[in-house]
């Protein structure tokens, strides 16, 4: 063993001298470098778009029929079959055109964006999952195309109908943001609401209770034998709105909703709010939520609604896919719209909050941004949509294409609330304009801790209003409105 | 022998040289010049904004808190980790009762523990966190059903869901994962000391206590004080952030009590598609870092002793 300090000692030179020199060495290479190596967000401005082909009867788009095509999807939850298949399809259309480049990822941003960054983005994206890109920015840099075209194209199935008329309520305005032109194509439906199992609720023998009063009585039932009246993904408390949101709007009127997407001051301090949020505190302060929810994740809080320990979770259509693997066989999953508060709500029972999910772009500077489009079009078709329904259990923005399908109990349900809920279906955009303001600080920040007990209905919203209003004077954040 | 030396130095030094600097010097440089832009992250364009990003960070709430919760890890992290790696290899290596071959043993069955401290060194961080994500579930979790199972029916807590403990889950992961490598590299540390020290001072009548603080704590130092740096750089870095994302609630929370620098960052960056803000909060973590690096370096400084 020796030591460990440079040696100063008479001739040659130290260790430390060599690191000097050799630090001088690394100041000279770095200049040099910067010639080799090409800059992050360099390059751009390429547009060699493919020739637009010939609008014909079978070809409303005038889509170049010799032209490649890129599609990248999200291989997520829903996986990558459906389209695919929609792929085939295009082909078959377009036979002179070579076979659709297609892949699949989970990494959307970390593929993507410097393609984006580059000029060569695909023709057609599914822009989902944990690393969506940031569709506000997209849209603010210009990044994206106007699908309006496809909008007013003749619809796959009628001829005489536009695409835009075959669509579900509220699809085509989530992709708007401000202003006529459509951005985004939402192309699967989810339906959110209060899930409950059908089994549990007849062991109680209760129905799904529709007044809030009906809800703490049966709660209260529910707590004598040891089970909890509700649970929610306490690790990602942004879950909370999905029967919280529509509830408001039941008891104040959807205006009330759309004042807080516009991020009005004071849009908070609504009664309606109030009325909700106090609601909802009532079920902590009677210890009608499960033991240990603050610090649960959304598949742990999930687990434990499907075991029985508790009876309703707030959630979305997907909860049927990802909590299969624990769902008993005889659990009858069902989605309810909230229940109301009184007689004096504005909306009736059924108000639901259902809104499009895999966003599907085409890149302002796609190559063949024609066929982007198509393909879409060909998606929309009730042949595509009830492929998709038929493969992943859940709607697709195409209004329709249950007819004749086994639907599953949960999926029935849905369909169900849906034909209820008729016009009175609620589409709150907080989650979509300004995802940290809505997960971040009203979920986290603000539901979070007054579900666990550690802040009131009424300092709840003074935060929440707080960050609402500091979100409103950021002039880093692209600002939206309902139109 | 003197002259072509430095033509051979350089022969090796050059490659080297060159990748750091295109590999971590040049983004090093570009992500300084891009936080003073306004760029995104999603599309080429940008704009210069002076010191906009800057002024901004001083001004944001959740900058200061993450770099409060970074501090506090750099700071408690070595202390318990380093503590606690040094308690239990002087133990494996020296605590144990004099036996007649050797005058220095470990405790009985020291070769066991020496494996199962570094066990959770072979887990990747990631999977550490998950493990412990599921320990933690206040519901049904490990460590609420072993509080139940001794009676503790009513001590159960929320962990990460409660603002007042989730840092320190976060802590005791990161302890718990990390302080096995440190076992071993002291252990080894402790090996090269040579015996008769020890010998002679259980002949002067020291006792445990008085041998690890004036025979092996000093020997060991500069060990201590490159773990200190190496375990001070994972607390603000890749490692801290790792188990934060992973773990906690939204993650960073509740309430942004667990929020860090490097998820801050990364928020920022991938969420709100704010990329040259990111770089601004990263340049700060690059003075935190380079900081932190300069002190440990400058308070280590002892004279060394050569053996």
């Amino acid at each position: 063993m020796g030591s460990t300090s440079a040696r100063t000692d008479g001739d040659g030179f130290g260790r430390r001298d060599l690191i000097k020199r050799s630090a001088a060495l690394g100041l000279i290479t770095v200049p040099t470098m910067s010639l080799l190596s090409a800059c992050a967000s360099g390059g751009g401005g390429s547009t060699d778009k493919v020739e637009k082909g010939k609008i014909t009867k079978d070809n409303p788009l005038g889509v170049n029929e010799t032209a490649p095509l890129d599609v990248v999807i999200f291989d997520g939850g829903f996986g990558q079959q459906y389209a695919i298949d929609a792929e085939k399809k295009y082909n078959a259309a377009f036979p002179k055109a070579p076979k659709v480049k297609h892949s699949a990822t989970q990494k959307i941003q970390s593929t993507l964006q410097p393609r984006f960054n580059g000029g060569t983005p695909p023709d057609l994206i599914d822009n989902s999952g944990a690393e969506q890109m940031d569709m506000g920015v997209l849209v603010g840099k210009k990044q994206l195309l106007d699908l309006t075209p496809l909008m007013d194209a003749p619809a796959v199935d009628d001829p005489d109908k536009k695409v835009r008329d075959t669509l579900r309520p509220g699809v085509l305005e989530m992709g708007q943001f401000d202003g006529d032109p459509v951005w985004v194509m939402y192309y699967a439906y989810t339906v959110y609401g209060v899930w409950y199992s059908q089994t549990a609720l007849d062991k109680l023998d209760a129905e799904y209770p529709q007044t809030w009063d009906a809800m703490l009585a049966l709660c209260e039932k529910a707590k004598k034998r040891g089970i909890a009246g509700w649970t929610y993904p306490g690790k990602f408390p942004y879950y909370l709105p999905f029967s919280l949101y529509p509830f408001i709007a039941k008891i104040g009127g959807r205006e009330v909703l759309d004042r807080i997407d516009n991020l009005e001051p004071n849009a908070w301090k609504d009664p309606a709010v109030k009325a909700a949020f106090e609601a909802y505190y009532e079920l902590y302060k009677k210890g009608y939520i499960l033991q240990g929810t603050p610090g649960m994740t959304h598949i742990q809080s999930q687990t434990a609604w499907t075991k029985g320990k508790a009876l309703f979770i707030p959630n979305g259509s997907w909860v049927e896919n990802e909590a299969a693997p624990t769902t008993p066989e005889d659990f009858r999953m069902k989605v309810a719209a909230p229940s109301g508060l009184d007689a004096s709500d504005k909306m009736p029972f059924g108000t639901i909050w259902a809104s499009g999910g895999e966003p599907f772009i085409v890149p302002a500077k796609a190559k063949n941004p024609e066929g982007g489009m198509e393909l879409l079009r060909i998606m929309l078709s009730e042949d595509s949509s009830r492929n998709f329904t038929k493969q992943v259990k859940s709607l697709t923005a195409f209004n329709g294409g249950t007819d004749g399908l086994q639907l599953s109990t949960a999926l029935q349900s849905a369909v169900d609330a849906l034909a209820k809920a008729g016009q009175n279906v609620v589409n709150p955009r907080l989650q979509d304009w300004y995802v940290k303001l809505q997960k971040e600080q009203i979920g986290v920040a603000g539901l979070g801790e007054m579900m666990a007990g550690r802040a009131t209905p009424a300092e709840t919203i003074k935060k929440i209003q707080a960050f609402a209003d500091a979100a409103a004077k950021d002039p880093s954040i692209k600002h939206y409105k309902h139109q | 022998m003197q002259h072509g030396k430095y033509r051979f130095i350089v022969g090796f030094l050059a490659l080297p040289l060159a990748m750091y600097a295109l590999f971590v010097v040049w983004p090093f440089i570009q992500s300084i010049y891009y936080s003073f832009t306004d760029w995104t992250g999603l599309s080429p364009e940008f704009q210069a904004v002076g010191f906009g990003n800057y002024r901004r960070m001083l001004e944001d709430a959740i900058f200061w808190k993450s770099l409060q919760h970074s501090l506090w890890l750099v700071l408690l992290l070595p202390l318990v980790t380093l503590g606690l790696a040094l308690f239990f290899a002087f133990m494996i290596n020296v605590g144990g009762r004099r036996r007649k071959n050797a005058v220095v043993a470990g405790v009985r069955g020291s070769s066991f523990y020496k494996i199962a401290y570094f066990f959770p060194q072979v887990l990747s961080i990631a999977i550490v966190a998950l493990l412990f994500q599921f320990a933690f579930n206040p519901n049904d979790g490990m460590i609420n059903s072993a509080l139940a199972a001794v009676g503790l029916d009513h001590v159960q807590p929320n962990w990460l869901g409660d603002p007042d403990l989730a840092l320190y889950c976060v802590m005791a992961v990161l302890v718990w994962s990390t302080v096995g490598f440190f076992v071993v590299l002291f252990s080894a540390g402790m090996a090269s000391i040579p015996r008769d020290f020890y010998e002679a001072a259980l002949l002067d009548g020291a006792g445990r206590f008085t041998t690890f603080f004036r025979i092996t704590l000093p020997l060991l130092w500069d060990t201590v004080q490159s773990g200190w740096v190496y375990m001070g750089i994972l607390a603000l870095g890749a490692e801290a952030f790792a188990t934060v994302q992973i773990m906690t609630v939204g993650p960073g929370g509740p309430d942004y009590s667990t929020t860090v620098l490097p998820l801050y960052v990364y928020q920022t960056a991938f969420r709100d598609g704010q990329a040259a803000y990111a770089t601004t909060i990263g340049v700060a973590l690059l003075i935190v870092t380079l900081a932190f690096a300069a002190i440990v370096m400058r308070l280590g400084r002892r004279e060394r002793l050569e053996f």
